[in-house]
């Protein structure tokens, strides 16, 4: 294996019980990388970083971050990786530069550089101000961002970031992907981030797609894209039951309805819509809904997942209450 | 509303962290953030200060007090609160050190203990941080009930006072110790403090800091001898009777210490179970600690 590559990953396997949580993984990420998993929930996309953070040890496989060896060289992988897991691991009851201050303790940092580097990273995700606020009275949103400064204080070679922005308003999302761009120039750092929305997967340089424990495709979102060729395109009428059954029997082509409009997806859509317009003309098929919008897109990566697990990822990002199940049973200390 | 720096910095500007390789010093560190957590939390939670200190606070003047008239036949003209304040000094930081070692259970919950555990320290130190913790807290607790001996007729000498600390401390110690050993297996706070009323109630009403452990029956003697909570009531019985002006029959009465075969054991020997068996959970808890992943 090569050093040069910020993590190194072979046939990595983990094992509850008799359940595989993951089934052989292999992967390599360079140094100043930003590198994403992408996948449901379940898929392994946790147990992995937990492995390759220290925190689980293997069932088989070998893995190796910034250089060392996960299992053989503990500590030295714990010097030079900093994590924000899934679920917060604040302490709500100290104030953020309390929080701070334990970590480049806890870290060893040096004191004479405790003040300046806290000073930074608190700036860089704009909670300078709020230093001495209590933890607990910080929003969802604030706390995040504490915890990637946190995991920053003591200058990782290499972030773990699982899942930083799930359940943050867009404009905190935004600013949580201004800051791993800004630290990758700044500061030369590898990122390995999980995500569920695929509209993040787009800003990784690469992207791994796990589902039910195995990687199903990685590369580039641009490549990931291309492979699947079929553009998608969307129309609207004013009656979307008839323009599906009208497509399904004049073209063979099987539309949904998603946000109000249908949609499907064909190859070439630019040359489909010349026919599709033929087709739909009021004065040709008078009992034709008629079309007032269309839209061509190129594949995104919602089609990749697609095309690759067979499933959409929405269902478990976009349902509130699920998440606010999961996060329940999390707190219920169903899971560690 | 989030403030990005919009001109990003000179990269030359960052200020680089090179975390240090592990060492003896490090560990030292981490037992002392540990340790340091523990009272800054506790100093914050006054509640806490207050709740712990009512269950003995209500043993000694309720109990001690209302009994007083039943038991004054057989204590020799000892006030009852005399009798079981060494008992209650056990008390205070038995119910403190198990608040304390549930603060990992709590940790856990809330997520803190992950942050802990993928520090490059050793489990050990995080263990060790939270046993030294547990027993200054509790050590804290029991100054305060330490203070109010005059009430109950127990003098204020320094070697009273001392060696009452000095047992509270390792008592604390052995109870955080054992709390630790039991909360690394349990996941919420719930049952880690119903497991520990369970097991700690009982062993408290068994180990004679409420009655003198001579002339009981077969059953609770045997019961007796093998609560280690007895080898700390014992010798905190001791040190206070010691400092005691009361008649020998009395003394024989109402402070037999722990015999086996008619051999009364040595309080130095009592103490060195206590720490034996304190340092044993020690151990066992950071076995379990480490095991976890
Ligand atoms: N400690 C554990 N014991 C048993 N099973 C586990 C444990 N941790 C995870 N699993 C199982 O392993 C599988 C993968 O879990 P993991 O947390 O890695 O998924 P994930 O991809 O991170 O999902 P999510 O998007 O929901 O966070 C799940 O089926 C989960 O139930
Ligand atoms: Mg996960």
């Amino acid at each position: 294996m090569s050093d040069s590559q910020a993590i190194t990953v072979r046939s990595l396997r983990k094992q509850f019980g008799d359940f595989e949580a993951v089934k052989g993984v292999s992967f390599e990420v360079g140094t100043g990388e930003v590198f994403g998993f992408l996948g449901p929930n379940g898929a392994g996309k946790s147990t992995t970083i937990n492995m390759l953070c220290t925190l689980l040890t293997p069932t088989s496989g070998e893995a190796r971050v910034a250089g060392h060896d996960v299992v053989r060289e503990r500590d030295d992988v714990r010097r030079n990786i900093g994590l924000v897991f899934q679920d917060p691991t604040l302490d709500g009851y100290l104030t953020a530069a309390q929080n701070l201050k334990l970590h480049a303790e806890l870290y060893g940092v040096p004191p004479a550089l405790v003040a300046p580097r806290m000073e930074q990273v608190l700036t860089m995700v704009g909670l300078w101000d709020r230093k001495d606020g209590q933890v607990l009275s910080f929003s969802g949103g604030m706390r995040r961002r504490l915890e990637i400064a946190r995991g920053l204080m003591h200058s990782p070679r290499v972030l773990f970031l699982d899942e930083p922005t799930i359940g943050l308003d867009p404009q905190t999302r935004r600013s949580i992907w201004d800051y791993i761009r800004q630290l990758q120039e700044r500061e030369e750092i590898t990122i390995f981030m999980t995500t569920h929305y695929m509209d993040e997967a787009e800003w990784c340089d690469r992207i791994a797609i796990m589902d039910q424990g195995q990687i199903v495709a990685l590369d580039t979102p641009e490549r990931l894209k291309a492979g699947v060729g079929a553009d998608r395109v969307t129309i609207q009428t004013a009656d979307n039951d008839s323009a599906i059954a009208a497509l399904h029997a004049r073209f063979g082509i099987e539309a949904q309805v998603s946000e109000g409009a249908v949609s499907f997806r064909i190859e070439a859509g630019e040359q489909f819509v010349p026919r599709l317009f033929a087709e739909f003309d009021p004065t040709r098929n008078p009992d034709l809904p008629a079309i007032s919008g269309v839209s061509v897109s190129r594949p995104t990566l919602d089609d990749v997942f697609m095309s690759f697990t067979g499933s959409t990822i929405r269902d478990a990002e976009e349902d509130p209450s699920k998440l606010r199940n999961r996060v329940m049973m999390q707190m219920m200390g169903g899971r560690r | 509303m989030t403030a990005v720096a919009d001109t990003p910095l000179d990269p030359t500007d960052v200020v680089r962290v090179q975390v240090p390789h592990r060492s003896a010093r490090s560990e030292l560190r981490a037992i002392k953030i540990v340790w340091r957590r523990e009272l800054i939390r506790f100093l914050n939670d006054r509640m806490r200060i207050v709740t712990s200190l009512v269950q003995p606070f209500l043993f000694l003047f309720v109990l001690g007090g209302g009994l007083q008239r039943l038991a004054s036949a057989g204590t020799h003209g000892v006030d009852l609160k005399t009798f079981i304040y060494p008992g209650i000094l056990c008390m205070t930081v038995m119910f403190t050190a198990m608040f304390s070692a549930a603060s990992i259970v709590w940790d856990r919950e809330f997520g803190f203990l992950r942050e802990m555990m993928v520090a490059p320290v050793r489990r050990s130190s995080i263990v060790i941080g939270k046993c030294l913790g547990g027993a200054t807290v509790a050590g804290a607790q029991g100054v305060i009930v330490l203070a109010i001996a005059g009430l109950v007729g127990v003098p204020y000498a320094p070697g009273l006072i001392l060696g009452a600390l000095g047992l509270q401390l390792l008592l604390a110690f052995a109870i955080t110790a054992f709390g630790l050993s039991v909360a690394i297996r349990i996941k919420q706070m719930q049952s880690f403090m119903g497991v520990m009323q369970m097991i700690v109630m009982p062993m408290y009403f068994i180990s004679g800091a409420l009655f003198p452990s001579s002339g009981l029956p077969t059953w609770l003697t045997v019961l007796n001898r093998i609560d280690p909570l007895a080898y700390a009531v014992d010798p905190m019985r001791r040190l206070v009777f010691g400092h005691l002006n009361i008649s020998a029959a009395a003394r024989h009465a109402l402070d037999p210490g722990i015999t086996w075969w008619g051999w009364r054991m040595p309080a130095l020997l009592e103490v060195g179970v206590v720490l034996g068996l304190g340092l044993a959970l020690l151990s066992v808890a950071i076995w379990e600690f480490s095991a976890t992943e």
